[in-house]
């Protein structure tokens, strides 16, 4: 399935920029970044938990926040893209 | 059910690869390509001159994903592999049944048996189509004589003869296969199979289509815990991956003969992407082969109905299913290896 994973860290706070860049860490091992704080990760069951579960060990919920979207399995007719940064496609065919 | 797992084929000159954090890292010339978590691949395959960082291959190793180098032509030249895996006990009665006569010829006659029939399948629908535009006689007849070997494999006495059997039904099979070419007929002429170099520009499609399908097939064998260098058809040599071949066979004429037919009847590859060396050895260009690995890739993710399983799989994991069920079968589960019939 598809989570879209999108993140607000305080970054003037003490211990913020250290969050941030934790939070955008793990992310990154799961799925694709998108935008600056924009995830989509494409994940099973078992490894969304995990996810999930490191990335909100890492916030600091009274002044950070995450937002999970879910897109389910089809989520290809759900996503438009325009503009700069095209994305790759996760199960399309990998030739670089 | 196992989640069909993407190939990243590296076919950029130059291009690094390393480990970061989870992920796999892209890189040419400095500058990031490609970023992607190591949970959603499950092979790694390099063409030429790419460079994998030693921990990105440990890294790998750990996770099952396979790691492949190829030559820029396609020409294998090594694996890396990680601990062996697997089950020893699987592993001895593998060896155990590819040294007893009786076990290796029932399990060759099965294998062939599914080749053949599957590549009559091939035959059968271009006479099926395009009765009109192809020499539907000749095709017929080869499709009748193949007919004729199928009925002739259960009665055979021993794998020598079995193999003697899956040569005649070769022969039949690639003398007509020039036939199977319906568009482009004057660029690509198909007079016989040839390989190391492959001389024409149908032999260096059908190389390069051979050599991805074992990729695929020998890290799925590896996945089950079997030994992809023991197998029963072919003989032991080494380097060869022997049961990787055995378990291809059946593949070859659906999955690679097919694409590299309808690549061709679809003029999605022309005759100006391929040259010639001095020494007669035909090779493709870059654009080419990335059309063939796109097309490869995007073929895998089609689905297809499994009779045996009576499930619909993606056609990237039939290697998977048949590394499966031969590892019941060399178990004592169950007591023949049910070959894949396509439909």
């Amino acid at each position: 399935m598809m989570v879209l994973v999108s993140y607000d860290v305080m970054v003037t706070s003490p211990g913020g920029p250290g969050r941030l860049r934790k939070v955008a860490k793990a992310c990154t091992n799961f799925g694709q970044r998108v935008q600056y704080s924009v995830f989509e990760c494409v994940v099973d069951p078992a490894q969304w938990v995990n996810l999930k579960n490191t990335l909100e060990k890492i916030i600091d919920d009274k002044i950070d926040s995450l937002r999970y979207y879910y897109l389910g399995a089809n989520y290809k007719r759900r996503i438009e893209h325009v503009g700069a940064k095209p994305s790759y496609d996760v199960d399309g065919p990998l030739v670089v | 059910m196992r989640k069909l797992l993407n190939t990243l084929y590296v076919s950029s000159q130059g291009s690094y690869l390393q480990k970061e954090g989870e992920t796999v890292v892209v890189e040419r010339e400095k500058q990031r390509v490609l970023q992607l978590p190591i949970h959603t691949i499950g092979g790694i395959v390099c063409f030429g001159n790419v460079l994998c960082s030693p921990f990105l291959l440990g890294f790998c190793a750990e996770r099952d994903v396979s790691v492949s180098f190829l030559s820029e032509h396609g020409r294998f030249l090594a694996s890396v592999r990680g601990p062996v895996s697997g089950n020893v006990l699987l592993r001895r009665r593998q060896y155990r049944m590819a040294d007893d006569d009786e076990s290796t010829r029932r399990i060759a006659s099965q294998v062939i048996s599914g080749k053949l029939a599957n590549c009559r399948i091939v035959m059968n629908r271009t006479i099926r189509d395009h009765a009109a535009k192809v020499d539907a006689l000749a095709l017929k007849a080869a499709s009748e004589a193949i007919d004729r070997i199928i009925d002739r494999i259960p009665r055979a006495k021993s794998s020598d003869e079995i193999r003697g059997f899956e040569g005649q039904a070769a022969a039949e099979y690639f003398k007509v296969l020039n036939h199977l070419i319906i568009e482009q007929k004057n660029d690509f002429i198909f007079t016989e199979r040839n390989r190391r170099p492959p001389l024409d520009e149908v032999n260096a499609l059908l190389s390069f289509m051979y050599t991805l399908l074992a990729h695929d097939v020998r890290s799925a064998l590896e996945t089950v815990g079997l030994d992809p260098a023991v197998g029963f058809l072919h003989r032991d040599r080494p380097g060869r991956p022997g049961l990787a071949l055995d378990i291809m066979e059946e593949f070859r004429p659906v999955i690679a003969d097919r694409l590299v037919l309808s690549l061709i009847n679809r003029r999605q590859i022309t005759k100006k992407g391929f040259s010639k060396a001095a020494n007669g050895a035909v090779t493709m260009d870059d654009a080419t082969r990335k059309t063939v690995l796109t097309e490869y890739q995007s073929r895998k993710q089609d689905t297809v109905y499994h009779p045996y399983i009576e499930e619909t799989v993606p056609i990237g994991l039939l290697f998977f299913i048949q590394a499966n069920l031969m590892a019941h079968h060399i178990r004592g589960d169950i007591d023949g290896y049910p070959p894949f019939f396509w439909r």
